[in-house]
């Protein structure tokens, strides 16, 4: 018998969240990220590369979070935007005040383009009992989520998987 | 774009090595990361908050950061016409402001799928002072040929 709340029971195997990014790709981001990693590939800073093998600008695969992640102030909203809230669901459920990120599976389909929009939603894929780590006691979750176009075609499934907990000395 | 080169599926064999990739992480590399993912968590820029909130030592490269430096690492090795299909990682530890991390990687899968798309599986590890903080497994499409760009396959010729 499981001994998670019924609120959070009622989470799993569900769409939730399902929101459109609130800006679009852009190309001024997408150089930030490269600079960020050092990622010289030519197809993000040499149009002429871009144009022959991606046939145009794309984003790297792996920042499709950026273009999901809402803006931390916003004057339609209170408080702060929250990306992947199932991940800040469960923590308030919970009562897990701290978490952690143990492990990211990402598939790659369809690059994203700047000027392209980007739908996401969650799925709660499954929580685990109480288990006590060098950190705290918690639980870990993994969410999928799924980044796809205004029209549904996928972009990135990623399966996240995170550790919430209470530190022991709290 | 005549310099830029593409390894083609032929080039690699398994058990092949990727060049190591040394990097020294400074708070600036951390925050940077987290600035260019639009993160705002303040564990990846508040060394105060990583410290006593979440009780580790300092502020750390977040998630998807780190799966861009994952790209990019397959990427410089592969030339501009590799392409992601596929990565899962664990983070077993995380890589903080003052590390020295080191990038390895190694060719586990050389092989051509039913449509045609050449691929290589690589096992990569993210060390700090010779422990594992992350380990990597991916799949990245390649060339089959110089007329072959993996970038150009739609629907049921892309099967990550």
């Amino acid at each position: 018998m499981s001994d998670l709340p019924a609120e959070v029971q009622s989470w799993i195997g569900k769409k939730r969240h399902e929101e459109a990014g609130e800006f679009d790709v852009e190309r001024g981001f997408i150089l930030t990220a490269c600079s960020s990693v050092e990622n010289g590939n030519a197809i993000y800073w040499d149009e002429d590369a871009a144009n022959e093998i991606t046939a145009g600008w794309i984003a790297p695969p792996t920042t499709i979070s950026t273009w999901c992640r809402p803006h931390y102030w916003a004057p339609y909203r209170e408080g702060e935007g929250l990306p992947l809230r199932t991940h800040f669901d469960l923590k308030e459920a919970l009562g897990l005040p701290e978490a952690i990120m143990s492990s990211d599976e990402l598939i790659f389909y369809e690059p994203v383009r700047p000027g392209d929009r980007v739908n996401q939603y969650q799925i709660l894929e499954s929580v685990s009992d109480e288990k006590t780590t060098r950190l705290g006691t918690g639980r870990f979750w993994n969410i999928e989520v799924h980044y796809e176009s205004l029209s549904g075609d996928p972009y990135v499934v990623e399966n996240i998987a995170g550790f919430g907990y209470v530190r022991e000395s709290s | 774009m005549s310099d830029i080169r593409n390894r083609l599926l032929s080039d690699f064999s398994v058990g092949e090595d990727i060049p190591p990739l040394d990097y020294d992480v400074s708070a600036s590399t951390v925050v940077l990361g987290a600035i260019a993912t639009r993160d705002c968590r303040p564990m990846h820029h508040d060394r105060d908050f990583a410290i006593n909130r979440n009780g580790v030592k300092d502020i750390f490269l977040n998630t998807p950061n780190l799966a861009h430096w994952f790209e990019r690492y397959v990427t410089d090795w592969t030339g501009p016409k590799g392409r992601p299909g596929r990565m899962n990682f664990a983070m077993r530890g995380s890589v903080f402001a003052g590390d020295h991390m080191t990038f390895n990687g190694k060719v586990n899968d050389v092989s051509t799928d039913e449509s045609g798309c050449g691929w290589i599986g690589v096992d990569i590890t993210v060390q700090v002072e010779g422990a594992t903080m992350t380990s990597c497994k991916a799949r990245f499409a390649v060339p089959t040929s110089d007329d072959d760009n993996p970038w150009s396959r739609k629907g049921d010729a892309w099967k990550p």
